[in-house]
């Protein structure tokens, strides 16, 4: 049994865990579940009110039995009764039920609320720590909407204990993180940031986080934390290694306390004050100091806290750029770490050397290390190293190391981990062809690529081999003959016959005086791949064929006998097929000359930069970056922000296969392909279609290859709204809350109240995918006269939504005057590179307006008569697309927003109902009338809804949003 | 898709660094601990666990103490038959938390006075405890060894 199970333990509980490891089975397990889930109920339900520690032990078999991972659908209410009792134990069990396995939407929540009220003004310490663990675990809207204007007066107040102060700044981040508009930090703000100065260092360990997001959020606001925290930095690091007492950890003075300071102030700029720089700097190098003094423990946590220091302080120095000294010295240091038996070291170690890389004062002391680091790449064990130094090599090659760099990967991609050779070959053709000075090597380079890997050789790799053979006479022979050679082997990769296609027939003439090099043996060495290959490669060695009868006027016959023949003129494959049918008929009509201009050599691309570089320069803005990446800066930028190498590079080849999705918003409108003659007809541009028969590789092409617009460029402007924005907006015309819509990534929930003639609506945006969401930006307008009509206003949300988080925003709306139009919500996003963008109708209605109003039959028919002018009145008489349920008729008429009046008409099959619209310009009485035929066959029954009002557009727009409920 | 690692990058910011879970795991992936700041539906918790004791247990003394994951990273320490598993963001200081997680086991350790496997078991509803103290909201809360002790042993004594 375990050593604490002194005073509260719980006898049953043990007996019961010992129970459920002692089963045999799942089904055993299951079993004993069930037996205690049945106890625990009756012990609820029973007569007998339960003593607190009962209802505490079996609350914890509950909570025990959900951590099994069964589903718990009771005891909810015996939790939320714990939270309120005044013994520690029982309240500890609650809250902790609570935090586990109440969710925010809980209608308990505001019973728990209630309780942790009661617990944060109760002065005791324990209890109210509880309670802001409480908040801090669950986090939830309604917490925040009722706390987060006490939290900060706790934290800052001066008699609240430090165990308190700890534990509200942390739950008051939580807050801010999921609901940063109900935080107001205001006032606060200069009393948080001097908590910095706290005497107890758990206090400074705690704050500093929040004062670390709040800095990120609003430097400004908050710069006056950089004096402090180079003062707090400065006092610890200056401490001998026992000072601190409690927050010393194996000799090492307040490591964590030390990490997080040096992480704020990478919210700032190096400090303007020269006497807060000098000492910020002095610290920096008595961190560097540190690390060559010989340890003060043998201890692997020694040296880990003091490290952990160390790198974090180098991530200052690489964040402010502007000091060569430190730059060099942080080099130096980690070029030790390079060669320390400790693996994490040297991870870390190439890890931060790869953003050093990227600072033109550290570019030439890490260059330095280079055989460590390609002995690294072939030694290491752990294939994450490894990558590290692959990435490494990446961010240090300039044109210096150009040639070796390149020379190393290849060689080691003949045996690199499949999990890392899509990046290593992507790597490889960005440095093979920015360093590039005769473009011999360069196609050498990508040819050997495609010989070593060529199965993660992207589409955008062998197109910017073949786009840059076009654009340089100077190579295109070299081509010929090394994709000539390359085809010899006996096996070679689908990628190979690709290229060897599309170069060949090009270009196939400059080796065709060679008799090896012949045009029959050409074609014959292209056509002995052809059926080893998929459709889209035949359909390019297809038209490759058709340009050799162009070239060459002897091969016609072979390779007409060829299409003519029945695997081709009646291939299965449509696209196969059409093209041997159309190529043997252009080439048995068509004049020589015809066939020479319709065959003409593909004209160059225009010259620009690869698609790698364009994907870097869009992220950086027109101009920040230039095609030349020779300073370290850019380099730098490369690397991806220089954390993580091949970033940029994965990005480039994302960007260039946009998500059919993506294709489906409109993307492929861009630019036609350039570059073709006049005469050109849709089978030329047919012909000329490297990428094959499909429409979506097509598609493909057109985007990331032949067009050199971006592709999103064209739907940067709001979408038109959905096509089916108006059936979802009438899904809501009758309730408040649900889903909005949804498609694969995103999901939108709504809840939504009105009280006369304001409403507020909560959006929340769920993001379905496993990877974050960017520039994540929603608008809401108001088309039209709507804008006179509608008052609305929207917070902006965060730009960023992780995967499977979910974002918030709120929508305050006020009525001005009534309306027939719903506002207009557009979301745009980037998901993997691509844009999405969705505009959708807010299901804002006037209806959502009505006061419902009781009346007796005498008042309703005496009304109905008042309102009596032919344009008061609309009617319909519509066919019922629903069952005439009377129930779910009811909910329809009461979610509609009006009073259902009972025994008013004569007739107890309608229905009548009464509501005031309320709008801040007037306020529209409306009456209702539903009469539906009920007894008829289905199929044919109807109804008639009548509408009347002191205005004609409400009982009109009234009348046909109700219309299209039943 | 790697492409939205970059992304990463690019909107970096400080504040969006936290830690995303905490797991204990035994080898044979048994959960002795799971602790969640960030929302995760049942069914991702679940995947999620499974996915980290994938990448965690084929690893040896050999390997770093750090896993890529997802957009996140690991950082793990296995001590006898239990895997100590933190998710944190691709830019957070790696030796910082491969030290929270041996700060956090030393103070089990004494608090449960040469902890063992079947202590975190019986008295899963203490470890949350220990937890809170040490990290909240998916931050650092305290570090001292000391001060945590002292409070675990003051609520200990509360009835």
């Amino acid at each position: 049994m375990p050593a604490v199970s002194k005073g509260d333990g719980m006898r049953g509980l043990a007996v019961f865990i010992s129970d459920i490891r002692n089963c045999k089975s799942k089904e055993a397990e299951i079993k004993r579940i069930n037996k205690e889930l049945a106890n625990i109920r009756s012990k609820f339900k029973g007569d007998k009110a339960l003593d607190g520690y009962s209802k505490k032990k079996y609350v914890c078999k509950l909570l025990f039995i959900f951590l099994l991972g069964h589903d718990i659908d009771f005891g909810h209410m015996e939790a939320v009764n714990l939270l309120s009792s005044n013994k520690y134990t029982e309240k500890q069990i609650g809250y902790l039920f609570i935090s586990v396995l109440v969710n925010s939407n809980s209608e308990l929540i505001r019973l728990i609320n209630n309780a942790i009220k009661n617990d944060l003004s109760s002065r005791n310490p324990t209890f109210m720590c509880l309670a802001l663990h409480c908040i801090a675990n669950v986090g939830s809207r309604e917490m925040a909407e009722a706390f987060a204007g006490e939290i900060p007066r706790i934290l800052v107040a001066g008699d609240t204990m430090d165990s308190v102060k700890q534990s509200a700044a942390l739950c008051l981040l939580r807050l801010y993180k999921a609901s940063p508009d109900l935080v107001l930090m205001g006032e606060w703000t200069s009393r948080v940031v001097h908590l910095l100065n706290d005497q107890h260092m758990g206090v400074v360990t705690a704050a500093i986080s929040l004062i670390t997001c709040l800095s990120s959020k609003n430097p400004d606001e908050f710069k006056t934390c950089v004096s402090l925290a180079v003062s707090r930095l400065s006092r610890i690091v200056s401490s001998a290694s026992t000072d601190l007492q409690d927050y010393t950890y194996y000799f090492v003075p307040a490591p964590w306390l030390s990490c997080k300071l040096l992480r704020l102030l990478q919210c700032y700029p190096p400090p303007e004050d020269g006497a807060v720089k000098g000492r910020l700097v002095e610290c920096l190098e008595t961190i560097l100091n540190k690390a060559q003094e010989p340890p003060k423990s043998k201890k692997v946590q020694h040296s880990n806290a003091k490290n952990a220091i160390l790198f974090e302080a180098i991530s200052l120095i690489i964040h402010y750029d502007s000091e060569p000294n430190l730059l060099v010295r942080a080099c130096n240091q980690l070029g030790q770490f390079l060669q320390h038996r400790e693996t994490n070291l040297r991870y870390l170690a190439l890890e931060s050397m790869c953003t050093l890389a990227s600072s033109e004062f550290s570019h030439e002391a890490v260059k330095t290390h280079i055989e460590t680091v390609i002995n690294a790449l072939k030694t290491e064990r752990d294939v994450s190293v490894r990558q590290r130094a692959a990435d490494l090599l990446y961010a240090m090659c300039d044109r210096s190391n150009a040639k070796q760099i390149v020379a190393e990967m290849l060689s080691y991609l003949e045996t690199a981990d499949y999990s890392i050779r899509e990046e290593m070959v992507l790597k490889v053709a960005i440095l093979a062809e920015k360093y590039a000075v005769d473009y011999s090597w360069y196609v050498d380079t990508i040819l050997n690529l495609i010989r070593i890997a060529g199965d993660y050789v992207s589409e955008e790799v062998w197109y910017r081999v073949i786009q840059i053979v076009i654009n340089r006479d100077d190579v295109q022979g070299y081509a010929a003959k090394t994709v000539f050679e390359a085809l010899q082997a006996p096996a070679c990769h689908e990628n190979m016959v690709k290229v060897g296609g599309y170069i060949l027939g090009e270009f196939g003439n400059l080796i065709a005086g060679d008799p090896r090099s012949s045009p029959l043996v050409q074609f014959n060495l292209l056509h002995s791949k052809f059926h080893l290959c998929s459709v889209p490669t035949r359909a390019l060695l297809l038209s490759a064929y058709i340009k050799f009868i162009n070239l060459f006027p002897e091969t016609k016959a072979t390779i007409q006998e060829v299409l003519r023949s029945d695997s081709q003129i009646r291939n299965s494959d449509v696209e196969l097929q059409q093209r041997a049918v159309e190529y043997l008929k252009l080439s048995s009509i068509a004049s020589t000359d015809v066939l020479a201009t319709v065959l003409e050599e593909m004209p160059p691309f225009p010259e620009r930069e690869s698609s790698i570089l364009a994907k870097l320069k869009k992220k950086k803005g027109p101009g920040a970056v230039s095609v030349e990446l020779e300073d370290g800066k850019e380099r730098g930028e490369l690397n991806g922000g220089g954390d993580r190498g091949g970033d940029a590079a994965i990005a480039a080849s994302n960007a260039s296969t946009p998500s059919p999705s993506a294709d489906l918003l409109g993307l492929r409108s861009t630019a036609p392909v350039s570059g073709t003659t006049p005469s050109a007809g849709s089978l030329l541009v047919d012909v000329f279609s490297e990428a094959g028969p499909s429409a979506t590789s097509a598609g493909v092409n057109d985007d990331g290859f032949l067009s050199s617009a971006p592709p999103t460029v064209a739907s940067e402007d709001p979408a038109p709204p959905l096509p089916e924005s108006d059936e979802l907006l009438n899904k809501f015309v009758c309730k408040n809350n649900g889903v909005l819509f949804e498609n694969q990534l995103l999901q939108i929930g709504i809840k939504s109240e009105y009280r006369q003639n304001l409403g507020r609506m909560y959006l929340f945006y769920g993001n379905k995918t496993s990877v974050q969401f960017v520039s994540f930006n929603t608008t809401v307008s108001c088309p039209g006269e709507l804008q006179s009509q509608l008052n609305v206003q929207t917070k902006t949300v965060e730009p960023l939504v992780e995967g499977g988080a979910q974002v918030q925003q709120v929508i305050n709306i006020e009525c001005l005057t009534d309306f027939i139009d719903a506002p207009l919500l557009n979301i745009k996003f980037r998901y993997g590179g691509a844009l999405q963008n969705i505009s959708l109708k807010l299901p804002v209605t006037i209806n959502k307006f009505f006061q419902p109003t009781e009346m007796a039959a005498a008042d309703f028919f005496q009304r109905w008569k008042q309102l009596s002018q032919p344009q008061q009145e609309a009617q319909k008489i519509f066919k019922a697309s629903h069952g005439m349920d009377t129930e779910v008729l009811k909910a329809k008429l009461l979610g509609l927003g009006t009073a259902l009046l009972e025994n008013v008409d004569p007739n107890p099959e309608n229905y009548v109902c009464a509501g005031v619209i309320q709008t801040k310009a007037q306020q529209v009485g409306c009456l209702l009338r539903l009469e539906p035929n009920a007894q008829a066959q289905p199929g044919e029954q109807m109804y008639r809804l009548t509408l009347r009002s002191s205005k004609d557009t409400v009982s009109q727009r009234v009348c046909d949003l109700l219309a299209e409920q039943f | 898709s790697p492409g939205t690692v970059l992304e990463t990058h690019c909107t970096r910011r400080q504040n969006i660094s936290h830690i995303r879970f905490i797991l204990i795991q035994n080898r044979a992936g048994k959960t002795r601990l799971a602790k969640w700041y960030m929302q995760f539906d049942d069914d991702e918790k679940q995947k999620l666990i499974e996915e980290v004791h994938a990448v965690v247990t084929v690893r040896d003394a050999k390997h770093t103490n750090f896993v890529e994951f997802r957009n996140f990273k690991i950082i793990y320490r296995r001590y006898a038959g239990l895997y100590f598993c933190i998710c944190v963001d691709v830019t957070d200081n790696n030796l910082a938390y491969l030290e929270g997680i041996h700060n956090f086991v030393e103070v089990l350790n004494e608090y449960f006075h040469n902890v063992c496997e079947l202590d975190l078991v019986f008295n899963f509803y203490k470890v949350y405890t220990v937890v809170d103290e040490m990290f909240l909201a998916g931050e650092i809360r305290e570090t001292s060894q000391t001060k945590v002790l002292k409070q675990l042993l003051m609520l200990q004594s509360l009835e």
